[in-house]
């Protein structure tokens, strides 16, 4: 299991000795909180980016001017208020959210390899978008956004109380159960598109994982869920903390092993379930974040969840400018360059870093 | 003193004589499934053959229309799920006693998604069809596998603790971010092909047994067969990894090469069945926790789980030909449907005798 607080942070606090921790406390949480702010300034870099850059190049003052509304040129106006505004906001959320839940979920399994898309959340989303295009017939991303959020939460509930038992659940009976619904639920959306070629000319589109097309007026109806799923996660590390001692000590510590449970999973599912439903199941976001923030502060769970957001909203946004960039005119769909970016990463720290993986 | 060891000793002669039994009534009870299973899958279809004809017809004896439809069409269909359902049992049982970790499936850790990319890729970019997409397939899965081998840095103990633990994680996590890289190229060649392709594809990606050919038949016996071979020699050393690093080594058991040896067994395997019939789903990673199950123990299991796979894809196969009626639907689909809940199923009671326990 985890071994207590290894020096994996750089710098001068993972060299003090365990004898005097107040000062060394003290200076460690300052660099931690250092490094935050330079996350968020890297935030906004990419948010920088995602504007200024496109297939269509517009100047630095044009963007600005296009922004506050008084561009010269209507184009340049509606290129940067239409298309690239509501791509980099859903970007920043749904990045942000996913980076989160993946943590959550790892703590929640104790599985380094649990990912949110695990518990069945994108397969439920991924079915209830099917059924919306091939039953109801529902044409563009934006009127997707409730079906892929109920059938997400449906999906992970369906997982939580198969996992539970009469016990509750357990990491490895919900990381077997969401593997379980996963498989059960992709079954049935190849067998309606094999039978149904317009459904698959739509689908496929949407399942690979893009910000294109996507309507920003989806996003404030939303808010609600990510703000409480949000708080919930962030509430939560401590108690993460003790699971990843196991169960029996975690209750030891006083702590309610399946309140925490069930209040991880009430998070995980508003936060997948709104950023599947605004981007589509981009699945890879949640695990090579979680890898990443791991990898900057250690195993204490407060901090890889504060970590994982701006990183999830960085990686996110930063892979959907690189998509537009590398295959000009074209574009190559955010959740394909995820996977460019984020597999060899994903690969580097795992060779690196080895005492993580426990 | 001597007394309570006496009765130790005998305790635990009573405990193993049980655990042999129930293995011998487990695989007796599997083996009899499967027997009734594949008279089944001879009878059935357009022509339905009596189930005391079916035998005679299979070699070669009765009316020219049985023995045509059970020597020529569902024999050899029969013997590739038979032979596919036993290949991806053992996957799943070598490499997620290998790696302890539930999660360790060929579909999981990139070595299905490799063999679909190099197919995908095949039949869209290149327009192949028949065996030799199957060949791009097993061409894919070895070079997933042999980068995930070369990439996790060997087998040997990590660091100064040497928590075999820790190379299983590393693997599989490598295997994962290979998946996630073949299944991004997997969606852009579906996005950017001809949406009546892409379904083709999509067949090939949910993995079926629909057509067989006689010589995709042959090879991949073949092939089952010498791994097979491989695994039995393996099978103790598995055994004694499986109490740790340390006490194997203790064993006499070189745990790096041995590791090594088994995890190509196990990539072999997967490449032959996934050549075979395409990633169909779930049933490496089902029928190694249902085999422990039925067992009652935590060991490998090896010949119970290809048993339990033999069952899963045989029957889900009949399912597939006869319960949609007029639409013949991939075998990889019914495993997905059926597989997983019956792991679901099982999972319930588990959690049940561990609570009474």
């Amino acid at each position: 299991m985890t071994r207590p607080a290894p020096a994996t942070v750089a710098g001068p606090a993972g060299s003090a000795p365990a004898s005097a921790p107040g000062p060394a406390l003290v200076r460690r949480r300052l660099a931690r909180i250092l490094g935050l702010v330079a996350l968020l300034v890297v935030v906004l870099l990419a948010v920088g980016a995602s504007l200024f850059l496109g297939s269509r190049a517009i100047d630095l003052s044009a963007v600005i001017a296009a922004l506050t509304g008084h561009s010269a040129d209507a184009t340049e106006q509606m290129v940067v208020l239409d298309l690239r505004v509501p791509r980099t906001v859903i970007g920043l959320v749904a990045g942000a959210s996913l980076g989160l839940a993946g943590a959550l979920m790892q703590g929640l399994t104790r599985n380094p390899l649990a990912d949110p898309g695990l518990l069945g959340v994108n397969a439920g989303a991924s079915l209830a978008v099917v059924v919306a295009i091939a039953v109801f017939g529902v044409g563009a991303p934006s009127g997707y956004v409730w079906f892929a959020f109920l059938g997400a939460a449906l999906a992970a509930v369906i997982v939580y109380a198969v996992a539970s038992g009469r016990n509750g659940p357990t990491p490895l009976s919900l990381t077997l159960a969401g593997a379980a619904v996963t498989a059960v639920l992709t079954s049935v959306i190849t067998l309606v598109l094999l039978r149904d070629l317009d459904t698959l000319a739509q689908y496929r589109f949407w399942s690979v994982g893009s910000l294109v097309a996507r309507d920003l007026g989806t996003v404030p109806p939303l808010l609600p869920f990510l703000v409480v799923g949000a708080i919930l996660a962030l509430l939560l590390g401590r108690s993460l903390n003790g699971l990843a001692l196991g169960d029996d000590v975690a209750r030891g510590l006083g702590q309610r092993v399946g309140l925490t449970r069930a209040v991880a999973g009430i998070a995980i599912i508003l936060l997948c379930g709104s950023a599947t439903s605004l981007a589509g199941p981009l699945v890879f976001v949640g695990l090579v974040v979680s890898h990443v923030a791991r990898r900057i502060v250690g195993p204490d769970y407060r901090w890889i969840l504060a970590y994982s957001i701006p990183l999830g909203a960085i990686l996110l946004v930063l892979a959907d400018t690189v998509g537009r960039l590398i295959a000009q005119p074209a574009e190559l769909e955010a959740g394909i360059v995820v996977a460019i970016i984020g597999a060899p990463l994903l690969i580097v720290l795992v060779r690196r870093d080895r005492a993580v993986i426990r | 003193m001597t007394s309570t060891l006496d009765s130790d000793i005998r305790m635990l002669g009573a405990v193993r004589s049980a655990t042999r039994r129930r293995v011998l009534v487990v695989t007796g009870i599997l083996v009899a499934v499967l027997v009734v299973l594949a008279i089944l899958a001879l009878m059935l279809g357009n022509r339905i053959v009596a189930p005391g004809d079916v035998l005679a017809a299979a070699f070669g004896q009765g009316p020219g229309g049985d023995r045509f439809v059970v020597q020529g069409l569902r024999l050899p269909r029969l013997t590739l799920a038979l032979l596919i359902g036993a290949c991806f049992g053992l996957v799943g049982a070598v490499f997620q006693s290998l790696l302890r970790n539930p999660l360790a499936s060929p579909d999981i850790i990139g070595i299905s998604q490799g063999a679909s990319g190099a197919a995908v890729g095949a039949i869209l970019l290149l327009g192949w069809s028949g065996i030799s997409v199957s060949f791009a397939a097993f061409g894919g899965a070895v070079i997933v596998a042999a980068a995930i081998t070369l990439l996790a840095g060997g087998f040997g103990p990590v660091g100064s603790s040497g928590r075999s633990g820790a190379v299983g994680s590393r693997f599989v996590l490598i295997g994962i971010a290979l998946a996630f890289l073949a299944q991004a190229i997997i969606g852009y060649l579906l996005t950017r092909a001809d949406v009546r392709d892409a379904q083709s594809a999509l067949v090939w990606l949910v993995g079926s047994i629909g057509t067989v050919q006689p010589a995709e038949l042959v090879v991949t016996a073949v092939g089952a067969l010498v791994l097979s071979v491989a695994l039995a020699v393996l099978a103790p050393r598995l055994r004694m990894l499986q109490l740790g690093d340390e006490a194997a080594t203790g064993l006499g058991v070189r745990v790096t090469r041995t590791r090594l040896l088994l995890t190509l067994v196990g990539v072999g395997f997967a490449a032959v069945a996934t050549a075979a019939a395409g990633p169909v789903a779930f049933v490496a990673f089902v029928s190694a926790p249902i085999a422990r199950r039925l067992l009652g123990g935590t060991g490998p299991a090896l010949v119970t789980s290809a048993l339990v796979g033999a069952v899963v894809v045989t029957g889900a196969d009949i399912v597939a030909q006869h319960a949609f009626p007029g639409l013949q639907v991939p075998v990889g689909i019914v495993t997905g449907i059926i597989g997983a809940p019956v792991l679901l199923l099982l999972l319930a009671r588990g959690n049940r005798t561990k609570g009474a326990a």
